[in-house]
């Protein structure tokens, strides 16, 4: 037992000693609506109690009354900094249940939409960090950057932040001549801009101390609590689904898994700045090599057809009606499907037994996964640090609470 | 040696005779094993450390219910993952609903603490030797398992989303109760 553990279990058994604080559930600096009731010693914590469920919204119910293709939107609404992520997510959980092939097109217009939303989901929470320590100013710059991309999401799905971008067998449309001229101009100009966030905070030496040593958890304990994403990748376990089981052609990317070595706040940092870069550069490299072709597959059962053919052909009106009243051939069977979200392995695993709804889906959801680490990495740790703890672990309510 | 479905299931006969009821793979190549719920913790465990097998990595865990299936209604669905050589598989458990225990896993993995949690709340599985056995997303007072099948979610009286008027014998047009 370290020095500082046998003093908190000295205090421990003194009572009257500590105080009890509740933090949240509606607080400022936990970015959503947490509760932990802390038991303080001074500053010190020694002990925390996590409540959750506060935006419990009963996904997982709603989803058996659902047909498949209105299920996406309730897909958005779980990690809510990427939406993008979730719901190609889903589109492929069914793909693979229905066996549609996607087009090239389309797998990689869907990288470079889900790249985009990686670098919002990663910009904000590393902007946030910079607020939590002090340093407002980045976060200024990188939100009106964020921006940039929902204004690019706006250009192929309409939506911002809840996008339902994307259908089942691939794409509503195909990229606008808007969307090519927001991607090329936010490919050259944000790199610089990203890089000189960087500048102000990766070798800062006020921020190093603030950030090193702030709720560090070691490779086996992550494992152990089933971390996934950045926050294991931070660790030192280079387990990412992008390489472990390549969807969506990420196999023909050449892209480097960046790791940690303390699992502490700056090791989550640096990990989540790095993986901007190289979603920069997977986000290039299939701009670059984007192939001609259809952008979704041709499914009428699934994909819902264009409208000015629905309103001049029996045929697509035909489709319409049965893709809009969930009448899709879905065979019986479960398929599990992960992919790589903002903060890990976001895994959907679909039962279906051959009706309009699915007959069970539970959503692997990384943050509440990780989220029960929490009280174990801030023992004995300032109440400051554990308010960094919790935004450099990116803890988003959507997710935790699905 | 990469694994295989074949590999695994040939460990399974050789580490722990018998225990397998049934196996199926899913459309996802997925092999699913079908064990006994009273062993569910001892075999999870030995998977872990076995030599071969080494799915370290809990992935997720997930109750069902199958209101029709008499005297195996509720079940988990364990997924693992092996991170050394990258294959996943499926343990499943069914058992009745008027006795629904399962032995924890928080012994083996930390992470099943709040998963086991969560199918506590919405299924009223009860895992034997659990730390913490609360609900986790609902509140504390409820006193039903929502994610049962017997709650509706629109009004009972409505038939217009009923399977068999299409047809088929989706679950929209089985009855429950």
């Amino acid at each position: 037992m370290s020095q500082v553990q046998s003093y908190f279990s000295q205090l421990d058994s003194i009572d009257g000693e500590l105080a009890t604080l509740n933090l949240g559930p509606t607080h400022p600096a936990t970015h959503g609506i947490f509760q932990n009731v802390l038991k303080m010693d001074g500053e010190k914590i020694v002990s925390a109690e996590p409540t959750i469920g506060y935006i419990h919204r009963a996904f997982e119910k709603l989803a058996e009354r659902r047909p498949f293709n209105q299920i996406t939107p309730i897909t958005d609404r779980l990690n809510y900094c990427s939406s993008p992520i979730n719901n190609m997510g889903w589109h492929m959980t069914v793909e693979k249940l229905a066996g549609i092939e996607v087009p090239k097109r389309a797998q990689y217009m869907r990288i470079i939409v889900m790249e985009l939303a990686r670098i919002a989901d990663h910009l904000v929470c590393n902007a946030v960090i910079g607020v939590d320590t002090g340093a407002l100013t980045g976060f200024t710059y990188m939100f009106q950057e964020r921006e940039r991309i929902y204004d690019m999401f706006e250009e192929v799905c309409g939506a911002r932040l809840t996008t339902n971008i994307g259908r089942i067998g691939g794409m509503e449309r195909d990229f606008t001549p808007g969307f090519h001229a927001k991607l090329k101009d936010f490919l050259k100009t944000f790199p610089p801009r990203f890089e000189e966030f960087a500048r102000m905070l990766e070798r800062n030496r006020i921020f190093m101390d603030r950030v090193i040593n702030a709720g560090p958890i070691s490779a086996e304990m992550a494992m152990n609590y089933g971390f996934t994403g950045p926050n294991l990748r931070a660790a030192g376990v280079d387990y990412d689904v992008r390489v472990m089981t390549p969807y969506s052609s990420y196999e023909d990317f050449d892209f480097i898994i960046p790791v940690g070595q303390n699992g502490d706040t700056y090791d989550r940092f640096m990990v989540r700045q790095e993986e901007i870069r190289q979603s920069l550069k997977i986000i290039n490299d299939a701009y670059a090599n984007l192939p001609e072709g259809a952008y979704h597959a041709d499914v009428p059962d699934y994909y819902l057809p264009a409208k000015d053919e629905v309103y001049t052909k029996m045929e697509a009106l035909i489709y319409h009606f049965k893709v809009v009243m969930g009448e899709v051939p879905i065979p019986k069977g479960e398929v599990y499907h992960a992919v790589e979200g903002g903060n890990g392995e976001l895994g959907y695993y679909l039962v279906s037994d051959g009706g309009r709804t699915p007959y069970r889906l539970h959503f692997r959801r990384p943050c509440f996964i990780y989220y029960q680490a929490y009280p174990e990495m801030i023992k004995g740790a300032m109440l400051s640090d554990a308010i960094l703890t919790m935004s450099s672990m990116n803890v988003i309510a959507g997710e935790l609470d699905a | 040696m990469n694994l295989s479905n074949e590999l695994v299931l040939a460990r399974f006969e050789q580490e722990f005779p018998g225990v397998v009821k049934a196996t199926e793979t899913g459309i996802d190549g997925i092999l699913a094993v079908e064990i006994d719920r009273e062993q569910v913790a001892d075999v999870l465990r030995k998977m872990r450390d076995d030599s071969v097998l080494q799915f370290n990595f809990l992935s997720s865990l997930n109750g069902m219910h199958f209101p029709q299936n008499e005297g195996r209604e509720l079940g988990v669905v364990y997924h693992l993952h092996n991170w050394v050589k990258n294959f996943r598989m499926r343990v499943k458990i069914f058992f009745p609903i008027s006795n629904p225990h399962v032995p924890t896993l928080t012994g083996v993995w930390p992470t099943a603490n709040w998963m086991e949690r969560q199918e506590y709340d919405f299924f009223g599985i009860v895992f034997d030797g659990h730390p913490d056995l609360r609900r986790i997303l609902n509140v504390d007072d409820l006193d039903v398992f929502p994610m049962r099948k017997e709650f509706k979610m629109e009004d009972g009286t409505r038939t217009d989303k009923d399977d068999r008027f299409f047809g088929r014998d989706g679950h929209e047009g089985r009855s429950f109760d």
